[in-house]
């Protein structure tokens, strides 16, 4: 934590910038928007996933063979792997409920919060309620 | 240029709203990922904060093991926050407008000072279940829609594969029910 690059929170703060425009842009913060595409009415948000995954993908495969580490940390270039157990599982099955139920994903909350929806500190304040629950269970 | 009516009209069914506006969002959201990850290695997804924010409150070891990154998670969040108001106060304003830009129909706009502001229908209640869930799920899960979805599925994990494709399920049949129980908005 200490000793940190000067230019490393300025680039956090970048790159959120334009990962909430996206998500405003895309309309992925409005959780009707979610719910017509899990009610089959509007197909066009498996674009926001796959459009961020590809550009992902793109980098996190040639970052490592163009680039020998990071700049701000000088950290490795590594792929996001985590390993595979029941609670991927038994986690994605109770987000699923959550995600279907309330058309609110955590990115896409706090972006909903940018575009004005007061609305949406009722399911900010679940997602606290709800990560404390676990990690008071689990700790 | 698809002109055939048939696929014209498949495609008007399927995307009532044109895909541009969802790519071109996608785009940026994997455009925000890649500048953090350029500059410092780090895959940033949007749901460690939740327990990373907690350290601030709680001594619980599940909490306490975010210390180190929960300063910068509070930043993205913020960008997230400001990013998103950005677009608030230039295309949801119409301030800017492009042909890749379609605006929707869903929720009630309002003005403050000039710039336009959205606000949801969904019914308050479920923001907050659902919210529980998520809260729940994701931290379970290892990953939310921005973890699994765009880090690890851009990273061809299979976990993360594996983690989409449960919550993507389990979050079709729970809003069909719901809605099939009448439940709207």
């Amino acid at each position: 934590m200490a000793d940190r690059h000067p230019l490393f929170m300025p680039l956090i703060l970048v790159g959120g910038l334009i990962f909430g425009f996206g998500l405003g842009f895309s309309h992925m913060a409005r959780p009707e928007v979610v719910l017509n595409f899990l009610l089959f009415e509007d197909f066009g948000l498996i674009f926001v996933m796959f459009g961020g995954a590809i550009v992902t993908g793109l980098t996190f495969f040639l970052a490592p063979r163009l680039f020998g580490r990071a700049p701000l940390t000088g950290d490795a270039f590594e792929r996001r792997l985590k390993s595979f157990d029941r609670n991927v599982l038994i986690g994605g099955a109770i987000f699923g409920v959550g995600w279907g139920l309330s058309g609110i994903c955590p990115g896409a909350a706090y972006a909903s919060l940018g575009v004005g929806n007061v609305t949406i500190l009722w399911a900010l304040a679940g997602m606290f309620i709800g990560a404390y629950a676990q990690g008071y269970w689990r700790s | 240029m698809v002109t055939d009516p048939v696929a014209l009209q498949l495609a008007a069914d399927l995307f009532p709203n044109g895909i541009s506006r969802y790519a071109v969002g996608g785009l940026f959201v994997g455009l925000g990922v890649t500048v953090i990850y350029l500059g410092t290695g780090i895959s940033a997804g949007a749901s460690t904060f939740l327990e990373s924010t907690l350290s601030y409150v709680s001594e619980k070891s599940r909490f306490q093991q975010y210390v180190s990154s929960r300063d910068w998670r509070l930043v993205f969040t913020a960008g997230i926050i400001l990013g998103a108001a950005a677009f608030a106060a230039t295309f949801q304003s119409g301030l800017v407008t492009s042909s890749l830009y379609q605006p929707g129909t869903t929720g009630q706009l309002y003005e403050v000072g000039g710039v336009t502001l959205w606000t949801t229908d969904v019914q308050p209640w479920r923001l907050l279940v659902g919210g529980i869930f998520v809260g729940v799920g994701t931290r379970i899960g290892k990953g939310c829609t921005s973890g699994h979805g765009v880090c690890g599925v851009g990273s061809a994990s299979k976990t993360s594969i594996v983690g989409v494709l449960t919550f993507l399920a389990v979050a079709i049949v729970t809003a069909q029910i719901v809605a099939a129980l009448g439940v709207s908005p």
